[in-house]
């Protein structure tokens, strides 16, 4: 390839060797050489079109082993499903999880339950694993985020607004609403010389909650404003115990059962007529549950067992995909593409005698570094914002259209995946930049920069978690953390592993890894620069 | 031919890149083993302790890519190649002397670093867990499965290093040659991960790197996707197309 100036040598003028100037020359010299235009819109292309390639290639309908005699799609046992099972939507749009046991009453207007939670016991599935979890075969054992208490909700549909006061397996009492909120009360679980008191009124919008140890001092935990509440509410007991992931990858799960007593309901009540419903428990729900749950009531003692969760939906029991998901793979081809064209920005320079004209033209060799920099850094952001604006909306078409559940993504999220994309491929180009500067042949500046962005991904499927996501964290390859956007939840212990699409870093953590990386090459690169001959 | 041979032993022999590279692929290979085999513990189900030990290679490809590209598009660089051919004008000759070349050098490396690789396992992978006393048995050559892993991983590189000279012919740029090549082995597995079946294993059966590395199973040989040497002749496949590729281009074109 020669590189050669598309216009007239422009004349000699005072701010000839202006960074202005510097950086048109490079520009002029990025867009002249045919190769690199090419390999530009190549990586672009291959990225939207391994998109493509892997969102096709996920589908949820299948078997995942032989069927087992006598059950049909989605029956417990059965290995083959069709479709995903229902993952509620929260009231600000998140997935969430919801199931649970519930006994209600309505309520009219203002009100407050009290209740004596007087014990909370737990049960968890002991079967073979390749066997349908069943009450038959169980242990007993309660979960730290078990929990039992009083819930006040607009409706008995799943992902509807809430707001609860609950004691819980091992994080003491709670005040939770619409999911994602938390403040804790009391600490200390539930036992028969220590029970707990919770309350839960009512007034307009604003839900209060308050615990007390002994029924006479109580506590305000918090309050929730769940704007749009409609007159008549339910409001009730519920108990509820999650999958628990502890020893188990693909997690187990548990039933709590509650016994709550000097049930006290003030206010404009319908009757004094208790309903049970299991809310979410069904086989088409997503949440695995032990069991529908229970209740019974002997004179003003209730009896209630539920399993499920209240809480933000995670992977991997929502066996969810993200609007990253499809992205990834396209982005490391994109990725290989630009670091061989960001290398050769350089090394073809020092190869062809060309860098001696060139700092002939412009002495400070900094500057000619900055503007290269820069030219290939803004090549490459766009390409990878391009590639991810049209990938995202892409792949997510196709996953939706197969079949498969994606977490809901708004548009912060999505403009997430499309600038980190962009900033991903602008920091790799220019710290390959740097390399191939610091060591003038593109041999070793190529390899090291495709085995950083791809080994970890390889070597994690020997690994499983330890070393595949320790790479994620300390090598340039954190920089993919900016397509984890699902987030972690403190009020949900999952299995929060890159298989699960949980990235070990949050996403400008790991983008900030990926600049430290450019950051230091960039340095040594013209510390390099200045000191060596051309 | 002996005397191309000779010519490009001495070409290769007296680059000052090519003895770190050797170096450097040995180093590499062993460390990663190393690192892999410190950093796991044997909770992680169905482990299969030998190709643990081996992992390694799948980093020491990458150098012994880089040398077997540069043994040509060095030539190319620097215009060298005109001089060479010259010398030796039947050019399939040429490709023969250099592949010979690339092959030898490689097989040395290889012996090298898989050899550590096997003491590595042997002295780090007791500790993990991977002991008699958890059911798992120690690495040793003198079993035919490690055997076979073994001189299987051995043979692999030097059919990488071949498969990168024949890319390195047809395309003559270091750069490109090295993003292809590297490219073409490592891209694969990841996509396989990223699709389900049957897609998924279809990939791993004709992808160089999936294929070539099943020779390193020991353990559950019946859930690998292609079984131990068919996987390296599929291997073997990509190499001679590669090199038959890259003849045929040495002879139509100008140098």
């Amino acid at each position: 390839m020669t590189i050669t100036s598309g216009r007239p040598r422009p004349t000699i003028s005072p701010e000839r060797g202006s960074f202005w100037s510097v950086l048109r020359a490079e520009w002029t010299k990025f867009r002249t050489v045919r190769g690199w235009l090419i390999g530009v819109v190549v990586a672009a292309v291959l990225c939207v079109a391994f998109t493509f390639v892997v969102a096709n290639g996920n589908h949820t309908g299948g078997c995942t082993g032989p069927p087992s005699p006598g059950s049909g799609p989605n029956s417990p046992g059965s290995n083959c499903y069709t479709g995903h099972p229902f993952v509620p939507t929260g009231p600000d749009g998140e997935a969430v999880a919801d199931s649970y046991q519930l006994a209600e009453q309505p309520l009219t207007g203002d009100g407050t339950l009290t209740a004596r939670v007087t014990a909370l016991t737990g049960l968890i599935s002991s079967g073979p694993a390749n066997v349908a979890a069943s009450l038959a075969h169980t242990r007993s054992q309660l979960v730290g985020w078990a929990k039992a208490g009083i819930l006040l909700t607009s409706s008995i549909k799943q992902g509807s607004p809430y707001a609860a006061i609950m004691a819980t397996g091992s994080h003491g009492t709670r005040f939770q609403y619409d999911y994602t909120h938390d403040q804790a009360g009391l600490t200390g679980a539930v036992t028969d010389p220590s029970p707990r008191w919770v309350r839960l009124t009512r007034t307009g919008d604003t839900l209060t909650g308050y615990d007390s140890a002994n029924g006479t001092t109580w506590t305000q935990i918090g309050t929730a404003h769940l704007v749009g509440l409609p007159t008549t509410v339910k409001i009730g007991l519920f108990v509820t115990s999650p999958v628990s992931f502890q020893g188990s990858s693909s997690g187990v799960p548990t039933q709590a059962t509650a016994t709550f007593d000097h049930i006290a309901l003030n206010g404009h009540a319908g009757s004094n007529d208790w309903q049970a419903h299991s809310i979410g428990t069904s086989s088409n729900d997503y949440y695995t549950t032990l069991g529908t749950g229970s209740y019974h009531r002997v004179g003003n003692t209730f009896v209630l067992s539920g399993s499920g969760d209240i809480a933000p939906a995670v992977n991997p029991l929502a066996g969810g995909n993200t609007a990253s998901d499809s992205l990834w793979f396209g982005l490391i081809v994109a990725l290989i593409v630009l670091i061989v064209v960001a290398t050769m920005f350089i090394t073809s320079e020092y190869r062809r005698g060309l860098i001696r004209t060139t700092f002939t033209a412009t002495p400070q060799r900094g500057r000619v570094l900055a503007a290269k920099a820069v030219v290939i850094g803004a090549i490459a952001f766009v390409t990878g914002a391009i590639a991810a604006a049209v990938g995202v909306p892409l792949g997510l078409h196709i996953l939706n259209t197969g079949g498969n559940y994606v977490f809901p993504a708004n548009a912060v999220t999505k403009l997430q995946i499309i600038a980190g994309s962009g900033a991903l491929l602008a920091l790799t180009a220019v710290a390959v930049l740097a390399l191939g500067t610091i060591l003038r042949t593109s041999a070793i500046a190529i390899t090291t920069g495709i085995i950083v962005f791809v080994l970890p991904y390889i070597i994690s499927t020997y690994t499983p978690g330890s070393l595949g996501a320790w790479l994620f964290r300390v090598t340039p390859a954190a920089g993919f953390s900016v397509l984890g956007v699902l987030p972690r939840s403190a009020l949900v212990n999952s299995a929060y592993t890159m298989g699960n699409d949980y990235y070990p870093l949050a996403p400008w953590a790991g983008l900030g890894v990926l600049c430290t990386y450019t950051a230091v090459a960039l340095g040594f690169a013209t510390l390099l620069l200045r000191r060596r001959d051309a | 031919m002996t005397e191309a041979l000779r010519a490009e032993w001495t070409k290769l022999r007296t680059l000052t890149g090519t003895a770190w590279l050797l170096v450097g692929a040995v180093a590499l290979t062993v460390g990663v083993s190393a690192a892999v085999a410190a950093a796991t513990h044997q909770s992680a189900p169905g482990g299969d302790p030998t190709k643990l030990a081996l992992a390694g290679v799948d980093l020491g490809q990458a150098v012994v890519v880089v040398l077997a590209v540069l043994a040509i598009s060095e030539e190319y660089t620097t215009g060298m190649i005109r001089v060479s051919l010259s010398a030796v004008p039947r050019r399939l000759v040429l490709l023969a002397a250099k592949a010979a070349n690339v092959a030898g050098l490689t097989l040395a490396v290889a012996i090298l670093a898989v050899a550590g690789c096997l003491l590595v396992g042997r002295l780090i992978l007791p500790g993990a867990g991977f002991d008699p006393a958890h059911g798992y048995t120690l690495v040793s050559i003198t079993k035919s499965p490690t055997l076979r892993a073994a001189a299987g991983s051995v043979l692999y590189l030097v059919l990488i290093g071949l498969l990168a000279l024949g890319v390195a012919t047809a395309i003559r740029d270091a750069a490109v040659s090295i993003g292809s090549v590297l490219a073409l082995l490592y891209l694969p597995p990841i996509l396989a991960q990223a699709v389900s079946d049957p897609l998924r294993r279809h990939l791993q059966q004709i992808a160089p790197m999936s294929a070539g590395l099943a020779v390193q199973a020991t353990t559950s040989l019946r859930s690998q996707p292609i079984a131990p040497w068919a996987g390296l002749g599929v291997l073997t496949g990509w190499a001679i197309a590669s090199l038959l590729t890259g003849g045929a281009l040495l002879r139509l074109r100008d140098a």
